[in-house]
């Protein structure tokens, strides 16, 4: 398989799908999408391990990734009982609810 | 090659825009499948098919099913997307959009302006990987283990409802309250 992969085109991609994930985080007001742009914005993270890896012929990018993918499935795990608790507590998912510290 | 990275990475962009900007959580989970799983031919295009393989398991399986589960639980409905509509005002994204767009320019810039020479693909086998993660990386796995044992403790704790015993006369009390 002799091809040639660009050098850069895998971090700008990754830099692309970051900058989207931030754009939801910023905008959205849904708890959900929140959580998924910061999925976005992890997954992006890695894609940036993997292809600077790629670039450096070194096995440690994927290394990186891994610990992302075990670091992502923890805080999703977290994050998602959180909304259960909040949809409990405030019977809605809009983040502009919980801005009191005391019910 | 070089193709089917191309078109893989249009497929990932269009469709995390159509997670940012959908209204329906269900269909967004769908769209995001579908990015993760483009990142998955990304990642086996890069020389990376160990990456590949974990990415369609793990993301778009996985984690992508507790999502689903969530929303499912929480069984958002037609009121709920009409309060999307609402909330997804066109003021709302345009001052973070062109920041960010200002922040992708100058990133284009960077990556234009170091330009690396093409390299051949070298396929980094998982054999490679495994020994780089259990030799010099041994504490980190170590590390991510306590992580997820935390997450589940965590999780469990958190996601539990709050049983509320009241004695019989009190109850009523408390729901006049």
């Amino acid at each position: 398989m002799m091809t040639h992969i660009p050098p850069n085109e895998g971090l700008l991609l990754a830099a692309i799908l970051f900058l989207l994930g931030l754009i939801g985080v910023m905008t959205r007001r849904n708890i959900i999408y929140i959580l998924m742009c910061i999925e976005i914005m992890l997954n992006a993270c890695g894609l940036a391990f993997v292809s600077a890896g790629a670039k450096w012929m070194q096995a440690d990018g994927q290394v990186m990734f891994i610990f992302i993918l075990a670091m992502a499935a923890a805080e999703v795990s977290v994050g998602l009982a959180l909304i259960l608790q909040m949809h409990n507590q405030h019977k809605s998912v809009d983040v502009n609810v919980l801005n009191q510290l005391k019910d | 090659m070089n193709v089917i990275f191309y078109i893989a990475s249009i497929i990932a962009i269009m469709a995390t825009i159509m997670v940012i900007t959908g209204r329906n959580a269900v269909h967004s989970l769908l769209f995001l499948t579908v990015s993760l799983l483009a990142v998955g031919v990304v990642f086996f295009t890069l020389g990376a098919p160990f990456m590949a393989a974990l990415e369609v398991i793990i993301y778009a399986g996985a984690i992508m099913v507790l999502f689903v589960f969530v929303v499912m639980m929480l069984n958002l409905g037609k009121a709920y997307e009409k309060m999307e509509e609402s909330w997804f005002s066109y003021k709302a994204w345009l001052g973070p959009g062109i920041l960010c767009v200002i922040l992708l320019g100058e990133l284009i810039y960077v990556f234009t302006v170091t330009k690396g020479s093409s390299q051949p693909l070298t396929v980094i086998t998982p054999q490679e990987v495994g020994m780089s993660l259990f030799g010099p990386y041994i504490l980190g796995v170590e590390l991510a283990a306590m992580l997820l044992m935390a997450g589940i403790i965590g999780a469990y704790h958190i996601g539990r409802k709050k049983q509320k015993e009241y004695h019989r006369f009190l109850q009523k009390e408390e729901e006049s309250v």
